[in-house]
Order: structure tokens, then C-alpha cells, then sequence
């Protein structure tokens, strides 16, 4: 096993939350090392409070002892910080197709205009914001008044 | 414990007691959104905490070698005067302007705090502070964006945030009074004196009870406290609050689930 295979098991790890993105699309995954036998990983959490955290460690854990590793060793780094600037491409793609709107590019940047480009549903630019917090503590909640719907937004970070 | 370790652990109580007294509100909010708003917050602070317990845990070990501390070990089993937090944020909640003010207040404390602590001498603690401040910034907005449409609302809702005001009056100057462990940290280059941030923060804040059509505060007219959370002095608020938070671990120590 080298680490371009253990990166593509991992692939297979998702976000508990957000069942259609891995944790390489979400960019919590940091780093690979093999040394001798053991694996060391090393995750960053998205917000501090993030209970996926846990459970998104003992995926790991299992995933790869689907495939006879044993030896895994998770470190979490909490600095450089994560960021939705490390989410992929295709990550958002899924997000929008799940219905959640992606977070806006460099929206991090706009000092508190960070809204969604677009609804998910109906591709209206005519949003309102519902509430800064959603289900999770990275989403909040928008209404598009045109279809009517309500949808979650990634908010940047 | 080093008094490095100490402030380690002040910011580590800090955000425990809060994000528990926010989480009291699970369940009961006035609205759906903001029930899940405040528990979200509330959320953010307990990870924060448990990164600055994680972090006081190993500095702690590390110095003593025969103590194997975690996390669990700083926040559940520790008697109510061995707490360092703000006495500001282990009060009972009461409605929810007093626990937006209490927010607004707090959070404008971290934001300006968590700034400085980017450029920390403790590359761990920096660490934390990088982290943390995202989520932060988004409490702070949060929190004033209700002040203002709670001063600046119906004649109940701006008499209730006078009545918070004068509440949390007592609670403000405990923030800028240093304690031994901030001059200690500030000497080393960890943090800086909470006198650094302080009119920054009365502007900040001014500003938004401004826009809330609330009288501002003077700090002429808040006495630095003789030093009281931060010396492990608490009201009894902190020991009811212990009292329910620590009681399962130790009532059945070593459990797990």
C-alpha cells in the first residue's frame, strides 16, 4: 500500500452531514504518512464545535480497515485554519446538485457580504436571509423569492 | 499550573460556561431560527473549549510528569473555585436581551482578544486563535444585529435592553482588570493586557448601542472590579451551573457511552 492508495480509500469517507461530499472534497483532509507500518493522518476541523468530527475520525478508522490496515494514527492540526477556499471544485458542484447552495468565492473577503450567488433550485438572484445559522453551525438559511423555497447556504469561512 | 497554563485555562472556562449557560436555551428559543442561531453558538464556544482544555491538559503534563490530565479531567471534575471565568458569563440567563447584550459584550471581548492572540508568542495558543476567530466574527455580527433590533424595536423590547444594560453593568469591569496570569502571559508575549483592547472595545460596542438607540457606556463610570472570576471568587450562579454540568461523570466516574 502507498499513500496514493490510502488517499483514494479515504475518498470514500463523507461528511456525515453531507453525505455527498468526501472529506478530500471538503478539505479537511490534510496529509498522508506512512512510516514503517503505521499510517499517520492528519485532519483539520471545519469549526470547533463540529460534532462530524468525531464520528468522521472512526470512519476513517473503519475505512480503512475495511482494506486491513489497522496501524492509523489521526492527528488533528487546527493551524493554517480551514477555510471553504480549500473545498473543490467538484465539491461545490455536488453541494449545489444536493441542494445546498456552495459557499461564494472569496466571499470571506466582502466583510459581511457573504451571500449566495444564486437559489439551488430555481437559479433566482432574488434571496433573503433567514437566519445567519442553520442546521449545522457552517450553514445558514436562506429563502429565494422567487420559487418560494427555503435552502441551506455554506457559508464562507 | 504556570500561569501561562492559567490563562490557557481562563479562556477554556470562559467558553465552557458560556456556550452551557447558551445551551440552556436549546429547546426554549423564541424562534425556531434563532433557538438553533444561539445553540450553534453555543456549539462553536464548547469546541473552543475543548481546544484550550486539550491544550492546557498537555502543558500540564508536560511540566509534571506524573499527571496525565485531559480534557474531561479540567472540565468536569474541578470544584467551582479552581474556575478562572468572567463572572460576567456564569450568570443566570435571564430574557433573551440580556442574553444578547451578554453575547455582544463577550463576543467583542474574544474578537479584539483573538486578534491579538494571532501574533501570540504561544504558537499554540495562536493556533486556536486562528481557528476560533472565524466563528467569532460571526457571533459578534450575530449578537449585534439583535441589539439593534431589540433597542431599536417595539417600547418591550427597548426597555428590556435597558434593563440588561444595568444588569450586566457590574460584569464589565472585571474584562479590563488584569489578573496575575495576564501580566504573566503579557510578559512572556503570549496575550496582551486587557487594557490594550479596552477602548477599542468600548468604541466598538458604543457604536452599535448607538445604532440601537441605547445610551452608551462611559468607562469613567465603570469601576475596574477588584479582581473575582478570574481569582476563582465566583457567585453562586457558577456552583448551580457545576452542579448540573459536572454531575454525571461524577456520579459515575469512568463511564462511557
Amino acid at each position: 500500500m502507498n499513500t496514493e492508495q490510502i488517499i483514494s480509500i479515504l475518498s470514500e469517507v463523507r461528511d456525515p452531514e453531507i453525505p455527498v461530499l468526501s472529506i478530500s472534497e471538503l478539505g479537511i483532509l490534510r496529509s498522508v504518512e506512512m512510516t514503517d507500518n503505521k499510517v499517520s493522518i492528519c485532519i483539520t476541523p471545519t469549526y470547533s464545535g463540529c460534532p462530524a468530527m468525531e464520528t468522521i475520525q472512526e470512519d476513517i478508522h473503519s475505512e480503512l480497515a475495511k482494506h486491513g490496515i489497522t496501524q492509523v494514527e489521526i492527528t488533528q492540526s487546527l493551524s493554517p485554519a480551514w477555510t471553504t477556499e480549500w473545498m473543490t471544485d467538484s465539491g461545490k458542484k455536488k453541494l449545489l446538485e444536493f441542494g445546498i447552495a456552495p459557499p461564494t468565492p472569496h466571499g470571506c473577503s466582502q466583510n459581511g457580504n457573504d451571500h449566495p450567488a444564486y437559489c439551488p433550485h430555481c437559479h433566482s438572484r432574488n434571496l433573503e436571509l433567514i437566519s445567519r445559522f442553520g442546521s449545522t453551525a457552517c450553514k445558514a438559511l436562506y429563502r429565494c423569492l422567487d420559487c418560494q423555497e427555503p435552502f441551506d447556504y455554506f457559508k464562507c469561512h | 499550573m504556570d500561569l501561562v497554563s492559567t490563562f490557557v485555562i481562563y479562556w477554556a472556562d470562559n467558553t465552557l460556561i458560556l456556550g452551557h449557560r447558551n445551551s440552556e436555551w436549546t429547546g426554549q428559543g423564541p424562534i425556531l431560527e434563532q433557538d438553533i442561531a444561539l445553540s450553534n453558538i453555543a456549539l462553536d464556544l464548547i469546541g473552543q473549549a475543548r481546544n484550550f482544555y486539550q491544550l492546557a491538559a498537555v502543558r500540564i503534563n508536560r511540566i509534571d510528569k506524573n499527571q496525565t490530565l485531559t480534557e474531561d479531567d479540567l472540565a468536569y471534575f474541578r470544584d467551582p473555585s479552581e474556575f478562572r471565568n468572567l463572572i460576567l458569563v456564569e450568570q443566570e440567563n435571564g430574557d433573551w436581551a440580556r442574553t444578547i447584550l451578554r453575547q455582544f459584550y463577550f463576543s467583542s471581548y474574544q474578537f479584539l482578544l483573538y486578534e491579538e492572540l494571532l501574533s501570540s508568542a504561544d504558537r499554540d495558543i495562536a493556533a486556536i486563535a486562528e481557528k476560533s476567530i472565524k466563528e467569532t466574527r460571526y457571533h459578534l455580527r450575530w449578537s449585534a444585529e439583535w441589539v439593534m433590533r431589540l433597542g431599536d424595536g417595539t417600547e418591550e423590547s427597548h426597555a428590556r435592553m435597558l434593563d440588561a444594560i444595568q444588569m450586566l453593568h457590574p460584569f464589565i469591569g472585571e474584562i479590563f482588570t488584569a489578573a496575575d496570569f495576564e501580566y504573566e502571559a503579557a510578559e512572556k508575549g503570549v496575550c496582551p493586557l486587557p487594557e490594550k483592547i479596552k477602548s477599542r472595545w468600548y468604541k466598538e460596542v458604543n457604536s452599535t448601542l448607538a445604532s440601537a438607540t441605547i445610551p452608551v457606556l462611559s468607562a469613567d463610570k465603570i469601576s475596574p472590579n477588584a479582581l473575582s472570576g478570574k481569582n476563582g471568587v465566583h457567585t453562586e450562579q457558577l456552583e448551580d451551573l457545576l452542579s448540573v454540568m459536572q454531575i454525571l461523570p461524577r456520579a459515575y466516574p469512568g463511564v462511557s457511552w
